[in-house]
């Protein structure tokens, strides 16, 4: 392909072998994922990687992919958190079944805050998911004999499950981490599909220029609507995966402090690449870590860390890598 | 060429207290190039934004194709057969040019679909590429289309709305800001165009009118001044007296 190389996101045969190397970008990135927990320096950020990334790829289908800014993400983090929790602490629904039974809810949750939200459009439509999304959060906060309220959501440890028949020690940091490596494998799997699709072309088309793409026959709401639902039943995953991980959904995930870091993670990362999303949450994460150590106002750091980058590399770290190495911003 | 293919009966446009179209009664017949002019102002955008869905008129009726066209949203026009391009250049940037048409080329069919392999659907594939082809831009398949020149831009603009098979193909000043020869290729285009569909076009450059169309209709200050053949409008004297005569720049 010559470069600039096209600006979809679908993968196309490349004849460069960098680029045909690329095209398995799912299986790629699992295999990323696959060693971080011996790349990075501790087995803890190495599962907050993987929690986060599939939260942010989420977030990137509505942001990087269709264009809309939301403020909200945390709410459907949340909500796959605490489904998953209250689903197994109060019901005692077994962990496999309340996964998908959280995204589900979750999905349903997407669906009524996109309703509301994507009629509106630009500053709007950011003030309005950060408004809803606040509501989820006192509603959280509220309704304390579901939730625990501020004290989080405790008492539905995970600590032993049953593999295709194998025991398998849940506590176990490295069990842990490969059992929800699986479900990011499943979100990777699924979000590549989508952007595939000729409903992935849709929402970019969206995003280039929304009324083009009305005149060319497309209900632009219902397709908003719609990828606002999937990004909001991937990001809930990883409130699922979190819930497994933690046995606690603190309160915070729903604050909107977490919807800001996701953006944050996105951008960092490079929105509308593939596997921008998991070296967003990485550089996020380890910045977090690297300098809570020195000082107490760690945020003032990575929030100038992130001016700089939203100034000179608005690509990111992955997307502006990808970009050098002339393989566009349409590969992983 | 036989059969109605799309009547306005009597459509108004007021914006507040302004008349931007009132009363206008005219019908299109299929296989016909039709050219809509008129001093600025004139109503011919608003016309235009009308009969492609994008506003809804005030008063009267559209029908296509016996079909009444009032009250549907906008994205469903070109389900029913009607595309447009536009006046300012209105593509999608940062797509590929391939892309830019294969994305519209499915609009009427796997529109939701997050299921299959767009590369994989090889038939849509084949129509983007043989819309762009048409306009002239196969070559310039893989470039991001906000790389073209300006007068390729409005050829990838044309493809987009091509490559619906429109019955209907209303097309909004395409020679707009273009210089001689651009204009050149893309009266051949549209003479091309013309032979196989009906076009409804929008234009200023008034010699470019009066050569390519079959018949012409005039607006003014929103209402209907003139309709018949180029040499009926050249000779029509109310048409020289608030059009022809105005301005040297039209000519």
């Amino acid at each position: 392909m010559t470069s600039p190389s096209s600006g979809e996101a679908v993968a196309k045969p490349s004849s460069s072998g960098l680029g045909r190397l690329l095209d398995q970008r799912v299986l790629l990135s699992i295999a990323v994922l696959a060693v971080l927990p011996w790349l990075l320096p501790s087995q803890a950020l190495a599962v907050n990687v993987l929690i986060y990334g599939v939260v942010v790829m989420g977030y990137n289908l509505l942001f990087g992919y269709t264009g809309l800014l939301s403020f909200g993400q945390a709410a459907f983090f949340g909500a796959g958190a605490y489904f998953t929790g209250i689903a197994i602490g109060r019901y005692g629904v077994p962990w496999f079944a309340a996964v998908p039974i959280a995204v589900l809810l979750s999905t349903g949750l997407a669906a009524a805050i996109g309703i509301v939200s994507t009629r509106t459009r630009g500053i709007y439509f950011s003030m309005v998911t950060l408004a809803l999304a606040q509501l989820v959060y006192y509603v959280a906060l509220q309704a304390s004999s579901f939730t625990g309220g501020e004290n989080g959501l405790r008492g539905f440890t995970v600590d032993r499950i049953s593999l295709l028949g194998f025991p398998v020690n849940f506590l176990d940091p490295v069990n842990k981490y490969y059992v929800l490596m699986a479900f990011a494998a499943l979100a990777m799997w699924f979000q590549s599909r989508i952007l595939n699709s000729p409903f992935g072309a849709v929402i970019e088309a969206i995003r280039e220029n929304e009324q083009r793409a009305r005149a060319c026959g497309y209900d632009v709401e219902r397709s908003k609507l719609i990828v606002f639902m999937l990004s909001g039943a991937i990001s809930s995953l990883g409130g699922c995966m979190l819930a497994l991980h933690l046995s606690i959904v603190p309160l915070d995930i729903l604050h909107y402090q977490t919807s800001g870091m996701i953006v944050m993670m996105v951008l960092l990362g490079g929105a509308r690449s593939f596997f921008g999303p998991f070296v967003g949450a990485a550089a996020f994460l380890i910045l977090e870590d690297v300098i809570s150590v020195w000082t107490p106002h760690w945020q003032l750091f990575v929030g100038a860390i992130f001016v700089l980058f939203v100034l000179f590399l608005p690509k990111g770290i992955w997307g502006t890598l990808l970009d050098t190495l002339g393989v566009g911003k349409a590969r992983p | 060429m036989s059969g109605e293919l799309l009547r306005a009966e009597g459509i108004g446009k007021h914006f507040g207290g302004f008349v931007a179209l009132e009363g206008i009664t005219v019908s299109f017949a299929a296989g016909q190039l039709t050219s809509i002019i008129g001093p600025n102002g004139a109503g011919k955008s608003t016309f235009f934004n009308i009969l492609s869905g994008a506003l809804t008129p005030t008063s009267g009726k559209l029908h296509f194709r016996g079909r009444e066209l009032n009250g549907l949203p906008q994205h469903r026009f070109v389900h029913q057969g009607i595309s447009r391009s536009y006046q300012i250049t209105n593509i999608f940037p940062d797509l590929s040019v391939h892309e830019n048409v294969r994305v519209a080329a499915q609009a009427l069919t796997v529109s939701y679909d997050i299921w299959r392999n767009r590369a994989r659907l090889t038939e849509l594939n084949a129509r983007a590429d043989a819309a762009l082809e048409a306009v002239g831009l196969l070559g310039r398949r893989a470039e991001l289309a906000k790389f073209l020149a300006h007068g390729q831009q409005r050829a990838l603009e044309i493809a987009i709305a091509l490559v619906s098979e429109p019955e209907l193909l209303l097309l909004d000043e395409p020679t707009a800001g273009m210089g001689p020869e651009e204009t050149k290729d893309m009266v051949a285009l549209l003479e091309r165009l013309a032979e196989k569909r009906t076009v409804l076009l929008v234009e200023h450059k008034m010699k470019m009118v009066l050569g390519l169309s079959e018949r012409v209709v005039v607006l003014h200050h929103g209402r209907l001044l003139a309709d018949g053949a180029p040499d009926e409008i050249r000779s029509n004297p109310e048409v020289r007296r608030v059009y022809l005569g105005q301005s040297e720049g039209y000519g």
